[in-house]
């Protein structure tokens, strides 16, 4: 009947979009889809140096991305260049230091094009469990700290004033961006995985009326995005990240061009 | 019996190497409704936010009152418009909160109507009046607001100043604020400091509230009133703000002030 690696896949590809759903409603609201994409390309690095020095994979990919973000808080401080290109200069300076790494690797049988647009169906038990644990960690995070973190996007100095820690809250989400991007690297790869986070979250806006609601939403419309995806991925033959972006694209599509009353 | 909430001692704050906040010392009280006042750069947003906990002095002394409870209206609040939020739940970001006392808060400052409109289709008054229920919902002892007029008409300016002062009368809270319009902010204020970097000058305001229609003058004809406040200057600035060396009585007597005035 069903093959034991689309099941993986399955479950491995919605653990991503549930929790890639709430977070990415962060991403969208506090304008930081390039903050996830030079993570993303960072973790190629993690990648690298991983093989490199001939640790576990996943614990080196979210090391390096986790690693990342702490310096980039670290850089917002200094006031000479804006955060866009220090985003941009990382993600680049990142990705090529990994790729040159990589060259280093003797006789490295490294399946680039799986790291970069992900791969899917070569999912393994162990990824599963990487990305439950990462899943239930982010989650319970977010449940907790839902009120802080909703009041410091809304405005940061009233959050400040009342009482909420806001440079701990902004660090806290972006090590959990960080995350479940190491974790879901191996889902859509570095390329693709911002929209993962982006697409799902901004398909769920014009639905939503609550911050709850849109993460929620955004949760939902990640997995059926992912379902629908690696079904037409297994159907047409097509390559399964690239797929479920696709699918994801056609949901937002068909939302936004969905004739309704114009909510706010 | 009024006493301080917030006492501030030579306080002085630059950024980058330029000073922005000169040796101000002044004190809050409760019952009271203290206003900012000066030119653009003079400062007036940095000192509220040292007051806040926001920026801290280079030196000097901010003394609060134990668990002094602030309510903040900032000048401006920016939502992005990707982040859906009615005004109910704006109210109860930080907090759940029985339903009477939202009601209560919008009944207040009269935007009950607009509890299940989305946020961002408020005009500039109503979300000012918004901001000032979240502010009260927690009960402050000090309220604080920057600018707290700015994008309203000049009808509406008028109904807020009034607005906080009853608050004041009500709630015996301590208020701080910075405002540009100083004809209409004289009723609705106990006393007034004017900075442009350092403190000018402070005290009270003229009695000018006992003629309602006084306000309603100067509120249509907005230019022509600099004069509401009556002035102490024993120095002049030049146009960088700096204090200009003289006689301070020649200085005093050369000073009329006009609405080009950039003092």
């Amino acid at each position: 009947m069903f093959y034991d690696f689309l099941i993986y896949a399955l479950v491995g590809g919605i653990g991503v979009a549930l929790v890639a759903g709430p977070l990415g409603a962060f991403v969208v609201w506090r304008r930081m889809s390039y903050f996830g994409d030079s993570l993303a390309h960072s973790a190629l690095l993690g990648v690298a140096i991983g093989i490199f020095f001939e640790i576990n994979l996943n614990i080196a990919i979210i090391i390096c991305c986790l690693l990342l973000a702490i310096l980039l808080v670290a850089m917002q401080k200094q006031h000479f260049i804006a955060t866009d290109t220090l985003l941009g200069i990382m993600a680049h300076s990142s990705l090529s230091l990994g790729l040159v790494t990589i060259s280093f690797i003797e006789d490295a049988r490294i399946d680039l094009m799986a790291f970069l647009f992900g791969d899917l169906l070569a999912i393994l038990p162990e990824d599963l469990l990487w990305i439950l644990l990462g899943g239930v960690l982010v989650l319970s995070l977010l449940y907790y700290y839902w009120p802080q973190m909703i009041a410091m996007t809304i405005n940061e100095e009233l959050a400040a004033v009342e009482g909420v820690p806001v440079a701990k809250m902004r660090l806290l989400l972006m090590l959990m961006i960080a995350l479940v991007i190491a974790v879901a690297m191996k889902i859509v790869g570095v390329l693709l995985i911002t929209s993962l986070l982006i697409i799902p979250a901004a398909s769920a806006r014009p639905l939503s009326r609550s911050p709850e609601k849109m993460a929620l939403l955004a949760s939902l419309l990640g997995c059926a995005a992912v379902v629908m995806g690696l079904l037409a991925s297994f159907e047409f033959d097509t390559p399964a990240g690239p797929s479920v972006v696709v699918a994801a694209m056609v949901i937002f599509m068909s939302i936004y061009l969905w004739p309704r009353k114009v909510a706010h | 019996m009024n006493t301080d909430i917030v006492r501030l001692e030579q306080v002085n704050i630059s950024f980058s190497g330029k000073k922005v906040v000169h040796n101000v010392s002044f004190n809050l009280h409760t019952d009271c409704i203290t206003t900012l006042i000066g030119p653009n750069g003079a400062g007036k947003t940095t000192l509220v936010k040292t007051v806040l906990g926001l920026i801290k002095p280079d030196t000097g002394k901010v003394w609060l009152k134990d668990d002094l409870v602030i309510g903040y209206v900032p000048q401006k609040l920016h939502i992005d418009s990707t982040f859906p939020l009615t005004v109910q739940r704006f109210l109860q970001i930080s907090r759940k909160l029985p339903s009477s006392a939202i009601a209560d808060a919008v009944a207040s400052v009269s935007i009950s109507h607009l509890l299940q409109s989305s946020i961002h289709g408020l005009s500039g008054g109503e979300m000012q009046r918004l901001l000032l229920a979240r502010a009260l919902l927690r009960n402050p002892q000090l309220l604080v607001l920057d600018e707290p007029v700015q994008g309203v008409d000049i009808n509406g300016q008028v109904e807020l100043y009034q607005l906080i002062s009853d608050i004041r009368k009500q709630r015996g809270c301590g208020v701080l604020m910075i405002s540009h319009d100083l004809h209409l902010v004289m009723s609705a204020t106990d006393h007034v400091i004017c900075m442009n970097q350092h403190i000018c000058c402070s005290g009270h305001p003229e009695k000018i509230t006992s003629d309602p229609s006084y306000i309603d003058l100067f509120g249509a004809a907005s230019a022509k009133t600099m004069a509401l406040y009556a002035h102490h200057h024993n120095h002049d600035h030049n146009l960088h703000g700096d204090v200009l060396p003289g006689d301070p009585a020649v200085a005093a007597a050369s000073h009329q002030h006009t609405p080009e005035c950039k003092h």
